[in-house]
């Protein structure tokens, strides 16, 4: 009897273990995970527009019906990016996300200040081979570091009306993201 | 044999209690540091990179890009104040005020995040959009049938759930339920 039930508190034991590593390891194996909802429909640093939610097809679960939204799907390996996007008349945000789904920085128009959102993007390695001075004489220039190589900028515009979207997706329109 | 069959006892409880323990928390949710106010919940960390684990493997694995915290954070709810399931058959209606913010927005989704058909092809509300009252708060109709002022339609489906997003809002990591941050009350009224 003793012997069962050692055997059954081992087993819960192991479950226990086994629940901690699925948790930590399913976002590694995520098929339908954001990034690969959006790979098909988004280019290697390029900024795409992604099409607004409807009730018969939306590219994520969750997305505002009030946003026009666009996605640049970037990849570090080359060298770091630059990242230019117009804010549009009510309300402008750029988010970045790493390859597994942290939502690792994100910015407001009104945080940036101009009537252009620009940044530069680098991973933590190509940060630290800048060269110092250059460091200085651009103060203001904003740097993003990446956790990861490859991740997703969603610039997102609010059309606060309906009648707004077209603006907002003409602002999304003109936002840019590309290796130096 | 008595080992064997020992071994055999002992990963098969792993197996269920692991894998179906992970199963209910990715698909139910586990809400660690989660902001509650009334009927209305947000996990304001999940917008930053200290999201935890539990909450990583659900969205990863649900396919959603949460709201970076710079931006704003969405509080959902899919129950009214008394904890009724949200019914799209019956008359909810939603109204006060809410913390400050530069906008928000207010939308209707099913329980797996889509959009629900509706001949009035609203699917939600903006803060701009929204009637309100001469002290500044809004009563929003969530019905299946058309109502005078603000009407967010149902499209009559059994549940689903509001989500309430406020855009560059002090609302966050630090903020607690209080007089600073007022959600909208969340009633429901006749059902059809």
């Amino acid at each position: 009897m003793m012997r069962w039930l050692l055997w059954l508190v081992a087993g819960v034991l192991l479950g226990g273990i086994v629940h901690l590593a699925g948790v930590l390891y399913l976002p590694r194996v995520a098929a339908q995970d954001a990034y690969l909802r959006l790979s098909p429909i988004s280019a290697v640093n390029a900024v795409v527009p992604v099409g607004p939610p409807t009730p018969a097809a939306a590219s994520m679960p969750f997305m505002d019906p009030a946003f026009a939204t666009a996605v640049c799907r970037y990849d570090l390996a080359r060298g770091p990016l630059k990242l230019a996007a117009p804010v549009s008349q009510a309300y402008t945000s750029v988010s970045f996300y790493s390859r597994y789904g942290a939502a690792y920085y994100a910015l407001t128009d009104r945080a940036a200040g101009r009537r252009v959102i620009e940044l530069d993007l680098m991973t933590e390695r190509q940060r630290s081979q800048m060269p110092e001075e250059e460091d200085v004489t651009a103060a203001d220039r904003l740097i993003v570091t990446s956790p990861t190589e490859t991740g997703l900028i969603v610039i997102r515009a609010l059309a606060a009306e309906p009648s707004q979207m077209a603006m907002a997706e003409r602002a999304l329109a003109a936002a840019r993201c590309q290796t130096h | 044999m008595r080992l064997l069959l020992g071994a055999f006892l002992c990963f098969s409880v792993a197996a269920t209690i692991g894998l179906g323990s992970t199963w209910v928390a990715v698909s139910r949710g586990v809400a660690f540091g989660a902001l509650t106010i009334g009927a209305w919940t947000a996990r304001p960390k999940a917008g930053t990179a200290d999201i935890d684990p539990y909450a990583r493997a659900e969205i990863e694995r649900n396919g959603i890009l949460p709201i970076g915290a710079g931006d704003g954070i969405a509080f959902v709810a899919r129950t009214d104040d008394h904890g009724r399931p949200l019914d799209g058959r019956c008359e909810v209606m939603v109204s006060g005020t809410t913390p400050q913010a530069r906008f928000f927005t207010v939308t209707l989704y099913d329980g797996s995040g889509r959009l629900i058909a509706n001949a009035l092809n609203r699917h939600g509300f903006t803060s701009q959009e929204l009637i309100r009252r001469s002290d500044g708060s809004f009563a929003l109709a969530v019905a299946p049938r058309a109502r005078p002022g603000n009407w967010l339609p149902t499209g009559g489906v059994e549940r689903y759930l509001l989500v309430l997003r406020l855009y560059d809002t002090p609302v966050g990591i630090s903020t607690r339920a209080g007089r600073e941050t007022p959600m909208p009350a969340i009633t429901t009224g006749r059902c059809a």
